[in-house]
């Protein structure tokens, strides 16, 4: 479980955070309502966890709350059994 | 009793004289919007009104009072004539929804510069397209932003300044940049505002069409006129709203109706700059008690999702008007609102040419759920016939929106783009580019665009910009981007890729274009699907057919293929 959320922090960090945003981002940092990723950068955000981790995450379950921190995205992959 | 009183008694006795009096304007006076907006409020005794309450995503909140938001702007005024910014040079904002944003576009427009929004995801790719049209003298920008302008500053010759207005001293500024803190800075209580007259040019807004780069519609100080009256009669502000305007300034309903109508109203507004979230909007709602909201239809559908537990949680009785804007608004939509919070969300059409609503339902006019409304007292509106242009004068006929030239915020060009002006205009109409038909009772019912813009989230994408872009990933060999029909975003950026020789269609190769495009143009930008096709329908002169592949999209009829490449 604790490489899934690295995995998954890094990613956010590389992907949505610019070069030179000195930003603190942790595992519980609000990512959509923080504006770190907007509702349209959460699909490709979204299509990252099921290339990575072969799943199919249905479109009622990818909600800005269940995408909201990196803990809530670890909680929401562990019902794909991805732990 | 609502200000604009029956709409139909008001649209046979209006002229936009009533608004110029209000405004306390006569043709031929200065007439500055950052004046009407910030001193003007202190000479009506709104001093010490709040003008701005603003909150930010990790819950931060700061208040100013329009005395405070006078000496504010004035303060960034100052700050933009020292460094030799002349009136009439193009200044960009580039900044999240900050204070620094809406204090700063009325600053520009005092000191007589020419404000030039940008949203704040655009990639690198998205912003040097539109300052090198506009030929920007500054910008004012965020440090978090800084290193998307620094990408780009090499190619932008006109660029003499970059203000950052969070600078924190930690690492060092490069050249043409220079820090700027307005709550630290030297408070000027007076500054001598520019005279912009009525055909002044205040605004250069970049908006998307289906070929070509974007295009700057360049608005002027006299659409005031326009912005303050519709925002009293439409929005149907009054002394003492609080009124929150959820749209971004870096598009026109932002500046339009998130700055210069409820400021020149002298009303209080609301910003709250954190990403879409449904408890939190509700919870912004509840502790500021909004009277009147100004939002979208992405947003609304969006809460709908969320359910009605989420709104009967708070206490959200200080409601009192609701208006919708970017799209059309489904029935469902009004309905729910209806339900939810004892009020209709009220539908407006209107674009970034048009500077303010020109279409809309209105406070005590009976709203027909799924219609845009009715045109907006002293603009003329019609639906045109797609080819001869002229007015089809048939119930239920779907035409073209088209409007009569001459409302006072109507764009006055599009910014060193004459020519593309001048083709909007048929047979003395204005085309909007939407098609839609009017009912026996003159309500007005959208159709769709009558182009191939993508209307995403309320916001126009060009599919040509993203195309453009996608040549220059290396696995692409050639694309057609078309929107797809989305329950929530009306619609979304789908693209059919065709590959070079070498590679092959992939999961990753998919997430790693959509990734090339958010970062480049813009999340927006970003296609939501991908399909990776062999070849693409052409014409046989070798034109890529977008409709054939939007109408595969839609279920709709292909219509005349005659001219396809391999029918």
């Amino acid at each position: 479980m604790a490489e899934v959320r690295e995995v998954i922090l890094n990613y956010v960090k590389n992907e949505y955070l610019e070069e030179d945003d000195d930003r603190e981002v942790g595992f519980d940092t609000p990512l959509i309502s923080g504006g770190i990723v907007d509702s349209f950068s959460m699909v490709s955000l979204k299509r990252f966890l099921e290339t990575r981790y072969k799943i199919q995450i249905p479109d009622a379950k990818a909600t800005p709350e269940a995408f909201d921190t990196v803990n809530n995205i670890v909680a929401l992959l562990k019902e794909f059994n991805v732990q | 009793m609502p200000n604009m009183g029956r709409y139909e008694e008001v649209v046979n006795s209006f002229s936009w004289e009533i608004s110029e009096k209000e405004l306390g304007y006569r043709p031929g006076d200065i007439i500055n919007i950052g004046e009407y907006c910030s001193d003007r409020n202190l000479r009506l005794g709104r001093k010490d009104r709040p003008a701005l309450i603003w909150e930010g995503h990790s819950g931060e909140v700061k208040k100013y009072t329009f005395y405070e938001m006078s000496v504010l702007t004035n303060t960034i005024a100052g700050f933009l004539k020292n460094l030799g910014l002349q009136p009439g040079d193009r200044i960009c904002l580039f900044m999240d929804r900050i204070p620094e944003l809406y204090f700063g576009f009325l600053g520009i427009l005092k000191m007589g510069g020419i404000a030039q929004p940008l949203f704040s995801a655009f990639g690198s790719e998205s912003l040097i397209t539109r300052l090198e049209d506009a030929q920007t003298a500054a910008i004012i920008t965020q440090r978090k932003h800084l290193p998307k302008v620094r990408n780009i500053v090499e190619s932008l010759p006109y660029l003499k300044h970059i203000i950052v207005v969070d600078d924190d001293g930690t690492k060092s500024l490069r050249e043409k940049e220079i820090a700027f803190h307005m709550d630290k800075a030297p408070r000027l209580e007076k500054f001598d505002i520019y005279p912009s007259r009525a055909e002044t040019p205040s605004v250069l807004h970049y908006t998307s069409g289906t070929t070509g780069k974007p295009k700057g519609a360049q608005h002027v100080h006299y659409s005031l006129i326009s912005q303050y009256i519709t925002a009293r009669y439409v929005l149907d502000l009054r002394e003492n709203d609080i009124y929150w305007c959820t749209a971004d300034p870096g598009w026109v309903t932002g500046t339009s109706y998130g700055i210069i109508g409820p400021w020149a109203n002298g009303n209080t507004q609301c910003v709250l700059d954190a990403g879409f979230k449904a408890e939190t909007w509700y919870r912004f709602i509840e502790k500021y008690k909004i009277t009147v909201w100004y939002s979208a239809p992405t947003a609304i559908r969006s809460l709908m999702k969320e359910g009605e537990e989420a709104v009967r949680r708070r206490n959200l009785s200080s409601l009192r008007h609701l208006c919708s804007v970017g799209e059309p608004l489904n029935a469902e939509a009004v309905h729910w609102s209806k339900n939810v919070f004892g009020l209709p969300f009220h539908d407006t059409f209107w674009q970034t040419e048009t500077g303010s609503i020109v279409i809309s339902n209105y406070p005590e006019m009976p709203v027909k759920a799924g219609s845009m409304g009715k045109p907006f007292p002293g603009v003329t509106a019609t639906v045109v016939d797609l080819k001869t242009y002229q007015p089809v004068n048939k119930p239920g006929v779907v035409g073209l929106i088209a409007l009569k030239p001459g409302w006072p915020s109507m764009f006055r060009t599009y910014w060193r783009n004459e020519a593309t002006y001048q083709s909007k205009f048929k047979n003395g109409w204005y085309i909007c580019g939407d098609r839609a038909s009017i009912d026996e009772d003159g309500y007005y019912w959208f159709v769709g665009r009558d182009d191939d813009v993508i209307n995403t989230g309320g916001h126009l994408v060009g599919p040509f910009e993203i195309e453009s872009a996608l040549l220059e990933h290396p696995a692409v060999a050639e694309s057609a981007v078309v929107g797809k029909p989305d329950p929530v975003n009306m619609e979304v950026v789908k693209a059919f890729i065709a590959l070079k020789p070498g590679n092959s269609p992939s999961q990753e190769l998919e997430l790693d274009i959509m990734n090339f495009i958010r970062k480049k143009l813009s999340p927006l930008a970003m296609p939501q699907e991908i399909e990776f096709v062999d070849s693409l329908p052409k014409t046989r002169s070798g034109k890529i057919m977008r409709r054939v592949l939007r109408a595969k999209e839609w279920g709709e009829e292909i219509g005349d293929t005659s001219t396809l490449e391999n029918d």
